[in-house]
């Protein structure tokens, strides 16, 4: 495989690449993407996401910048940042919809082509962290995306799963993509991993309970924890909110600060 | 050439129904499966399951047919079945392992559903009940575009309460209005969640733009019934069991039947008011 540095190097400042990846659709992974960036964040970092779900992007309404649009600059797209901090910068497909409701039809080549621009095209500058978010499945935006990252040598993936076997099954394969696409596996979360009642705290399983972690252990990948179902980052997400800051107290803060901690200490050990 | 191929294969389908929705993740293969089972428990009634969600194939193991293969005669495929008029499709049966990745992309996709229509032997059909995976792209266009050789009834279009979710399923709306497939109604699944031991309700899932009712009334499309989260649900599905026939009694159990009811009724109509044509 030929693995060159084009011309123009948009990702040059870029230390550190991960993609969030998944089987399974609807299991987290633009929630884990958000809130890993968000706890990034609060650790001192800059942080980029990359939306690459063209069908259904969800990151401009998690940090409520749906209505932003996008510019060019003289190297390429400028991201869209998510306050006056700067210290969160997003590109996705969302941006540059003229209207929020119309469907992406697209086919595979014209998806390729896009994906090509988003990973070349957009001047992130000099990011710590580069969050790719994708969609559901191991077909053109996954092949693309890898693709057009290689010669940047990605950090590696984190799969998410939420605890039920249907899920799992399909985690099962995107593990598989990653071994075939030599895309190191950093972990797997299990998402909407039981739920706490509010009023009484009896816990239930409503997905279920456990399959991400035996399937982390069965594949010898790390685990990286659970994340219960927790109505208030479901809100958070929803209105555009920085769950981090402001519902340190909530049942999946936890396991979310502890997820952007395992990723931390995976790139200071890089570093030494 | 080809269309008469699809045509002539597909000429013994009564009606067709696609199951959509702009996310990932809200319930399409669970409500399939409990369509098809729905549908099926008519015995009278033969009904087909065709899951074309290629990458992440989750029929065989919600009607518990894992590990099933599939088997080649003169007539063509032969769908697995799970009761004498429940037949199955799904690339799951096409691989050896669990692990397999179907790693194409969108013409090799295309190809295989193609496949899935023209050779696969359905027989006499009275439901031909489509699962498809999240989005709006070569999946979907080429099965609007391979069933115009039939007739589709229409699409039912699954969504979450939520506006993320929301936001998706608007644009699957647009797509059906845009390759002109009608839209039977949407579902709202995992509506709400009663706590088992103080039957207090939770929003897990905030309908904070008013839910599947307001899009709904806003686009003009039915809402075919709300779904309340039950842990059976998912349990039901894990060990490829129908959900309908372990917790007939449970609120979740009793909306779906009611939602597959009226999929049963606008098909029936539809057919009709065809007849009436003729």
């Amino acid at each position: 495989l030929l693995s060159f540095l084009p011309e123009k190097n948009n990702l040059a400042g870029v230390r550190h690449i991960l993609l969030v990846l998944s089987g399974k659709g609807g299991v987290g992974k633009s929630t884990i993407s958000t809130e890993l960036a968000l706890s990034l964040r609060h650790s001192g970092k800059k942080v980029g996401i990359l939306d690459v779900d063209l069908c259904g992007p969800s990151i401009p309404r998690m940090f409520r910048v749906q209505d932003n649009d996008v510019h060019q600059c003289d190297s390429g797209w400028v991201p869209v940042f998510v306050d006056q901090d700067k210290s969160i910068s997003l590109m996705s497909i969302g941006f540059l919809l003229e209207k929020p409701d119309d469907a992406v039809v697209w086919r595979g080549p014209k998806k390729n082509a896009l994906i090509k621009q988003f990973v070349g095209d957009v001047a992130w500058g000099d990011l710590d962290f580069l969050i790719v978010d994708t969609p559901p499945g191991t077909s053109d935006e996954h092949i693309s995306t890898v693709e057009a990252l290689r010669p940047y040598k990605p950090l590696g993936a984190i799969l998410v799963t939420t605890p039920q076997a249907v899920s799992v099954g399909d985690v099962r394969r995107e593990l598989t993509f990653c071994k075939k696409t030599g895309l190191q596996v950093l972990g797997i979360v299990e998402n909407m991993s039981g739920f706490v009642c509010p009023h009484c705290s009896e816990c239930t399983n409503i997905f279920s309970k456990g399959g991400g972690e035996e399937l982390a252990k069965h594949a010898g990948v790390p685990f990286l924890g659970c994340v219960p179902l927790d109505p208030q980052l479901s809100q958070s997400l929803e209105e555009g909110r920085d769950f981090i800051q402001e519902f340190p107290k909530s049942s999946a803060f936890p396991a979310l600060a502890h997820i952007a901690q395992q990723i931390l200490d995976v790139t200071s050990q890089r570093s030494s | 050439a080809e269309a008469a191929e699809l045509r002539e294969r597909l000429r013994s389908v009564k009606h067709v129904v696609l199951v959509l929705s702009g996310k990932g993740g809200v319930g399409k293969s669970t409500f399939s499966a409990l369509l098809a089972q729905g549908l099926a428990a008519d015995e009278a009634k033969q009904v087909a399951l065709l899951d074309i969600d290629i990458c992440g194939p989750s029929i065989p193991k919600m009607m518990g047919l894992e590990g099933e293969q599939v088997h080649q005669s003169g007539s063509g495929w032969s769908p697995v079945y799970v009761e004498e008029n429940l037949g199955v499709m799904s690339v799951g049966f096409l691989l050896s392992s669990p692990d397999d990745a179907v790693i194409w992309r969108g013409p090799k996709k295309n190809g295989l559903i193609k496949q899935f229509l023209r050779d696969v032997d359905w027989g006499e059909i009275d439901y031909l009940i489509v699962d498809t995976p999240p989005g709006t792209s070569d999946e979907h266009l080429s099965i609007v575009q391979y069933l115009s050789a039939t007739r589709i009834d229409g699409a039912v279009i699954i969504t979450t309460p939520q506006e993320v979710s929301l936001q998706d399923v608007r644009k699957e709306i647009n797509f059906c209005h845009k390759v002109k497939l009608p839209i039977i109604g949407v579902v709202e699944n995992m509506s709400g969640f009663v706590c088992p031991k103080c039957k207090n309700e939770s929003q897990i899932f905030p309908p904070t733009t008013g839910g599947a009712e307001k899009m709904c009334q806003n686009l003009n499309v039915s809402l075919l019934g709300k779904v309340p989260l039950d842990p059976q649900i998912g349990r039901s599905c894990d060990k490829g069991q129908s959900f309908l026939s372990e917790a007939p009694d449970s609120p979740a159990a009793s909306s779906y039947r009611n939602i597959i009811h009226r999929i049963q009724e606008y098909c029936d109509q539809h057919h009709f008011h065809e007849e009436k044509i003729i």
